[in-house]
């Protein structure tokens, strides 16, 4: 067998280590792979355009980014941290935690557009969970401001993967399914999504237990 | 009938908007690598597939050589917004919550009432679309109430475009990665590897090797359904199911979420990790990957878990 296109990989996972532009890691390990599985390179820059040209849908979403920046304009950022202050008993790990809740629940029922990073994170859950954490830890050294941003973050990506594989209807159940079918194994998308549970579950267990777990750490480097 | 060209033209004519205010704002990179992409979207189902790689390296270049530059159009100050957010209260949420309602409640209308068999909308493309139009009307509800100047949601949009930079078309790019690897057969190869280094006879150590696989390769191609067909073809079923007459339903569905653990780890992952790190303008690139590692790995020994007591223990 021919191993040399996994030369791609190795393309792909040095240019990230290195810090390179990502596009041109991605393009670059592209050609090679191609070239490598013995395309001529006509052919590896058609397979590129014809695949980005296929893909458009997934960078459609940022049509979002008037209706984020325009209501920033008039203080959508400064409106979530004060509702976060107003609240008696606000902090950061409850804050996430609840978050991380809803975003399984929503998942879980179909409903994986309400969240997001540009619609959700960026405007409202990460300025509340910022406001919770200075007040219960008063002003964030900057190294520990950016991880709450970043936890928030994660926990809209935790919320999403670990709920949504319990909405039957869903592309990566229909993808198993498909799979399986195939190989001769029929499989109804319930009896799949019921085995998504255990997992949602531990997601939830663990994640929220690290989200309290770094309350508490911002807490004691403020004392 | 509504189908994706729609959604492409309007998005082409907002990424024609940005490029026309990066001209004037002589920030000629930023005009080049979005009206490359407007030409994309404009034009990309009539131009040929060797036109569209020429289009693509053309934006990589740009990029490449650092080009793209941040930007900063007039806007409101600190001051001016908390004054603002004290006025508007929280009325301000509701024009937010009108894209994710209008996707949601239009899918579900469209999918469990009559209004489906309008056929108004291409068969499952209806959620993206109606994510569009809630686009449009989010932002005219805004413009009507909150009276901005005219080029207020072209230009905030910039900006935040502006702050996401390159990194805003790398999940497309890592599709299309996807699609030049699967021509190259990569992963029939990396499922030849993880088929041959099974060790024979351990029902634990392969359902192991399975759930590795799944997050190792979803890490290198940034995506679990990449992943999946080749591990399911390569072990999860010839070997767990097969061999050691595992339950496929346990095999399948939590060998996907061993692989979305992968996901979590791995900067190729883009839209998850690396996106999220350039809106919330981080300085660490990996900000977020940092935070996730300590969920991810916890969570993936738990499918392993899972997997062995679900498919094999309790199933036998």
């Amino acid at each position: 067998m021919n191993y040399w296109p996994l030369l791609g990989i190795a393309i792909v996972v040095i240019g990230f280590a290195l810090r390179f532009n990502p596009l041109l890691v991605v393009v670059g390990a592209a050609l090679a792979t191609g070239v490598l599985a013995g395309l001529d390179l006509v052919a590896v820059v058609e397979a590129l355009g014809k695949a980005f040209n296929d893909n458009r849908y997934i960078s459609v979403t940022w049509i979002i980014l008037p209706v984020i920046g325009l209501l920033e304009r008039y203080g959508l950022q400064q409106r979530a941290r004060a509702v976060i202050a107003n609240l008696r008993g606000a902090t950061m790990g409850k804050l996430l935690t609840v978050y991380l809740l809803f975003r399984q629940f929503t998942a879980a029922i179909g409903m994986k557009d309400i969240g997001g990073h540009p619609q959700a994170v960026r405007p409202l859950v990460a300025p509340m969970a910022e406001a919770a954490a200075e007040m219960s830890h008063g002003t964030l050294a900057e190294e520990d401001r950016e991880k709450v941003l970043a936890m928030s973050a994660a926990t809209d990506n935790v919320g999403l993967f670990f709920g949504e594989d319990i909405f039957f209807a869903i592309a990566s159940i229909l993808l198993i399914q498909g799979v399986f079918e195939s190989y001769g194994y029929p499989l109804t998308p319930l009896q799949l999504s019921v085995w998504a549970i255990p997992t949602a579950i531990c997601a939830f267990l663990i994640h929220g237990w690290r989200i309290r777990a770094l309350d508490r750490r911002l807490g004691r480097a403020a004392r | 009938m509504i189908d994706y060209e729609w959604l492409y033209i309007l998005t082409g004519g907002f990424f024609v908007v940005w490029a026309l205010l990066s001209a004037r704002d002589g920030k000629w990179g930023n005009a080049g690598f979005w009206g490359l992409l407007a030409a994309s979207f404009l034009f990309g189902t009539h131009l040929s597939d060797f036109a569209n790689g020429v289009l693509v390296l053309a934006m990589v270049a740009i990029a490449g050589f650092g080009l793209l530059k941040r930007s900063d159009p007039p806007t409101t100050s600190p001051e001016e917004r908390e004054a603002f957010s004290e006025k508007l209260g929280n009325r301000l949420f509701l024009p937010a919550l009108i894209v994710p309602m209008t996707a949601v409640a239009g899918t579900l209308l469209y999918n469990y009432t009559p209004f489906g068999e309008t056929g108004l909308f291409a068969e499952r493309r209806e959620t993206l679309i109606l994510f569009g139009i809630g686009v449009l009307v989010a932002i005219a509800v805004a413009m009507v109430w909150l009276n901005p100047p005219l080029l207020a949601p072209a230009e905030e949009g910039r900006r935040l475009l502006d702050s996401i930079g390159w990194a805003g078309i790398l999940p497309q790019m890592l599709a299309a990665l996807g699609a030049v690897f699967a021509l190259a057969g990569v992963g029939d190869i990396i499922g030849g590897i993880a088929g041959e280094v099974i060790p024979r006879g351990s029902v634990f150590l392969t359902v192991v090797v399975f759930a590795l696989g799944m997050a190792l390769f979803t890490m290198i191609m940034g995506n679990a359904f990449a992943a999946f067909p080749v591990m399911a073809a390569a072990i999860g079923i010839p070997l767990l199911v097969e061999d050691y007459g595992g339950n496929p339903a346990v095999i399948g569905a939590v060998g996907m979420l061993a692989g979305f653990c992968g996901t979590l780890m791995t900067p190729m992952a883009a839209n998850f990790n690396i996106v999220p790190a350039a809106l919330l303008e981080l300085k660490d690139q990996n900000g977020v990957i940092r935070q996730q590692i300590g969920t991810a790995i916890p969570l993936w020994l738990c499918n392993v878990a899972i997997i062995y007591v679900g498919a094999f223990l309790l199933w036998n």
